[in-house]
């Protein structure tokens, strides 16, 4: 049954054939299809020219309304700039280019197709190769016979223009380091699958029936195929003991580096020497199950960014004025001093004064309120926002890097690694293992050649070396953070590497970005103050509100949920940052800002939006409206306050002290007014009193408090978003089991301590045997595979049961 | 018994190329974009016909 009150008495809605979305102002009609906007129906004309109209019967309505995007032409003028072809394309030679485009607005088969077909489109494209989970498309084109410009240009006729921002010119490759992990696993694992093959005989005494040169050809085997193991998958502990142990620190690969050098010179000494069958297969085992660890722990969300500053977010090239004349230009080249155009929808690439024109400037991705603030000619506009409205003329005041904003990233926190000395848990107990370790096999040694046996000695002390290698110990982490790291992930919170986990089980004091973070747009708290609204006139502003897609109409709309709209005989006019206006009864109806309607706004309260609402220049009553708190958080400050210390920080004026006070009491230690570096140095004099800091922000303006942090948690709406660099991208959904979260990374590590005390029993009972000199192949080829295979099985077991008894994951499984 | 060398050896040129195009696999990746393949393989070869005032239900 459809609600009475959500049909819209209008004249009959038709949709668009291209996007699907209802066409409300116009619809055009052309060649018997109807369409909501001009860009639509380019759309549909330039593939139908092409014969490729199939993209309309792959999916349902496939394109993207063409409505709001800018169609100025000269906007890619740029792309002709060779210096910044050059840090764009992928590869080039004398007649092909190859580059890859980010296309966000990727989402359906339609897409792949077209994006795919686009040499149908122009004959100088060789190739296009979609990759949907990315949303890349990478091109292969002729540059004779289409520019990069052109291609652009094309895409975004048909409809799917690239973002191409400044990150893309300086481009950093960071994936093949996973690559290599994969080779070293696999190599690892084939020849540990075969040396096992060729030592099962030995272990079930078959070589003997095969004869005394099948034995010695399986040990060769056995040493050729170790080669590998030794001198390739192994190389990482090495460089990492080592640089460890030139550090004078002890971190858990040295006891493995111990461990694998001294297996491997033992069994060849075992095997050319002795005659005997040596210990490579538990070499080739080791090293497999070590990397497997390894690769489990570095789980990585492809489709995130944790890594994003303020050039993935500036636009590559900016609108110059000389002369009157406009020229676009790279923003490298901007100089302070130039006048800039800017124009709907555009960014503001630089702190710049207002010359000419309305400015509206939404800061939604740096504060996180997404209401335009309106700027009078002379106030200086800082950069990051987005100029909602008509074009606006500046003057550049500073040069793109150095602006209020972007100087953060000046700041010498971004210069170091983030690395504030937290010792894993399994680095702090290496140093005590390897020297008892050591210990024992000295004594052991010491011991038997004052029996006089120094041969059994020296298997005593190797021995020990051996069987305490910390195959198990270095595994009960990776595991268990592993997954941790997965648990988390399902709950929405997605962590950059492992070691965030350790580093958030530490906290204990946790600071949150007021606006954006505990506030949310959609959670707005709407008052109305005045002469009581009459049924008709809340019917009548509904219809009003319902016609526009500004964040104030929304939220009104919100407000008057389950009311019905009149129907309207006049048209709704929208002026830019100032409010609507329409004709109803004859009566002049207006719904906007003080100025718009005439209204006095002195003495009303402030802290909020207002929106007034006239009938015929006579104002009836105003909106308040603020920003209200997010489902639960008042819940889940209170849970994070009984064990942790709280903070808060604004960018705002404080006159909602007091009412954040009432929701979240007295201990709660608040600051208003906090600028982008106020909230770093904020950040720093906690961190230099000695707290672990965990940052919980939004938007730009906290870029600087997430990074200074010890850990620092993005909240976004939506996590494929844009949000800035930080430990970890949470979506705002579920800010609320922030507390069960931080509290899981605790249990994390009582998990690990359980799982070492697992492998010290099994180093224990191995330990016992080796002194004796008792420890043999078999011995190790089947004690080495059960503990590990036990600890692993022990740390997802009791991660994913516990995880799921607390409510963070749905099922164990 | 003696042919159990020449197994050996065949067994591990098998396995041996069974490694080698894993690699070469991952080299040329094959693993990166395991999703859009997927979707690629439903396109038809070629375009039906201009003529389409009935949006084409799929028969087979």
């Amino acid at each position: 049954m459809s609600d009475p009150s959500k049909i819209v008495p209008q004249k009959e809605i038709s949709t668009c054939f291209h996007c699907g979305e209802d066409c409300k102002d116009e619809i055009l009609h052309f060649d018997g299809k109807e369409f909501c906007c001009t860009g639509c129906q380019l759309v549909y004309e330039v593939l139908n020219e092409n014969d490729l109209c199939n993209y309309y019967d792959i999916a349902e309505n496939p394109g993207l309304s063409q409505k709001d995007l800018s169609k100025r032409d000269n906007r890619f003028d740029y792309l002709d700039d060779a210096d910044v072809i050059k840090k764009l394309v992928d590869f080039q030679n004398g007649a092909e280019t190859h580059i890859t485009f980010n296309i966000p607005l990727i989402h359906c088969a339609s897409c792949i197709w077209l994006l795919e077909n686009l040499h149908k489109l122009h004959e100088g494209v060789v190739s296009g190769r979609v990759d949907f989970i990315k949303k890349k498309v990478q091109v292969k084109f002729l540059q004779d016979k289409i520019s990069l410009k052109d291609l652009v240009k094309l895409l975004s006729r048909i409809g799917y223009e690239p973002t191409i921002n400044l990150a893309d010119t300086d481009k950093k490759q960071v994936q093949s380091m996973d690559k290599k992990l994969i080779t070293k696993l696999a190599v690892a694992g084939f020849c540990f699958g075969n040396m096992m093959l060729f030592s099962l005989p030995e272990y079930f005494s078959e070589a003997e029936l095969l004869g005394q040169g099948f034995k010695k050809t399986f040990n060769y085997l056995n040493v050729l195929l170790a080669l590998p193991v030794f001198f390739y998958s192994a190389t990482d502990y090495y460089r990492s003991a080592w640089l460890s142990v030139r550090n004078k620190a002890v971190n858990m690969d040295v006891p493995i580096a111990i461990g694998i050098v001294t297996l491997f010179t033992y069994s060849l000494y075992d095997i050319f020497i002795l005659g005997n069958e040596g210990y490579m297969d538990t070499l080739g085992g080791l090293l497999f199950f070590l990397l497997i660890g390894k690769y489990y722990q570095q789980k990585t969300y492809d489709t995130l960014s944790f890594d994003r500053d303020y050039k993935s977010y500036f636009p590559i090239a900016v609108t110059r004025l000389v002369k009157d004349e406009e020229e676009v230009i790279p923003l490298i080249k901007l100089n302070v001093g130039d006048i800039i155009r800017v124009r709907n929808s555009e960014l503001i690439p630089s702190d710049s004064i207002l010359l000419d024109g309305e400015a509206f400037i939404d800061y939604s991705f740096v504060t996180g309120e997404e209401v335009p603030v309106s700027k009078k000619k002379g106030e200086l506009i800082y950069a990051g926002g987005r100029q909602k409205g008509k074009a606006i003329t500046l003057a550049v005041q500073k040069s793109p890097s150095q602006g209020y904003l972007t100087d953060l990233w000046n700041n010498e926190s971004f210069d170091k690694d983030k690395n504030h000395g937290l010792e894993s848990l399994a680095n702090k107990i290496s140093g005590k293992f390897t020297f008892t370790v050591l210990m024992i096999a000295l004594l052991s040694l010491l011991f038997w050649i004052w029996a006089g046996n120094t041969s059994l000695g020296v298997l005593a002390f190797t021995s020990v070396l051996i069987i305490t290698c910390p195959c198990a110990l270095a595994m009960s982490t990776p595991f268990t953070l592993g997954n941790t790291l997965r648990v988390f992930g399902q709950g929405k919170l997605y962590l950059k590497n492992a070691q965030v986990i350790e580093k958030l089980a530490k906290i204990d004091t946790v600071v949150f970005d007021k606006t954006g973070t505990l506030t949310a747009p959609s959670e707005a708290k709407v008052q109305y103050f005045g002469e009581p609204l009459s049924a008709e006139s809340k019917s009548l502003i509904k219809a009003i509100v319902n016609q526009s897609t500004h964040a104030l109409s929304n939220r009104i709309n919100t407000w008057l949920e389950g009311i019905r709209a009149v129907s309207l005989t006049g048209e709704v006019e929208e002026f830019t940052g100032k409010g609507l206006r329409t004709n109803y009864k004859s009566q002049e109806i207006k719904l906007g800002s003080a100025d718009f309607v005439g209204a006095d706004s002195s003495g009303l309260p402030n802290g909020g939006n207002l929106v007034f609402f006239a009938v015929e220049d006579f104002v009836l009553g105003y909106f308040f409206i603020q920003s209200g708190l997010r489902k639960g958080v008042d819940q889940l400050v209170d849970a994070v306050q009984k064990e942790k210390e709280v903070h808060f920080l604004s960018g705002d004026q404080d006159h909602e002290r007091q009412n954040l006070k009432r929701v979240f009491g007295d201990n709660i230690q608040m600051s208003f007014n906090q600028g982008p570096s106020d909230k770093l140095q904020y950040i720093k004099s906690l961190n230099a009193s000695g707290k672990n800091t965990l940052m919980i922000g939004d938007g730009l303006n906290d870029a600087g408090a997430l990074r200074e942090s010890s850990i620092g948690i993005a909240v976004t709406d939506k996590v494929t978003n844009f949000s800035p660099a930080s430990d970890a991208i949470m979506d705002a959904g579920m800010l609320y089991k922030l507390p069960k979260f931080l509290d899981f990374t605790k249990t994390s590590r009582s998990i690990i301590k359980a799982s070492f005390g697992l492998s010290f029993t099994y180093n224990t009972v191995g330990v016992f045997f080796a002194v004796q000199g008792l420890v043999s192949p078999v011995f190790c080829a089947i004690l080495m595979p059960i503990s590990s295979i036990s600890v692993v099985l022990f740390t997802t077991l009791t991660t994913n049961y516990i995880a799921h008894k607390r409510g963070l994951k749905e099922k164990i499984w | 018994m003696e042919v159990i060398f020449i197994l050996i050896a065949i067994s591990l040129i098998l396995a041996g190329t069974f490694l080698f195009l894993f690699f070469r696999a991952m080299k040329g990746g094959q693993f990166e974009d395991n999703h859009t393949p997927a979707i690629r393989i439903l396109f038809d070869n070629e375009p039906k016909t201009k003529d389409k005032k009935v949006p084409s239900t799929k028969l087979k």
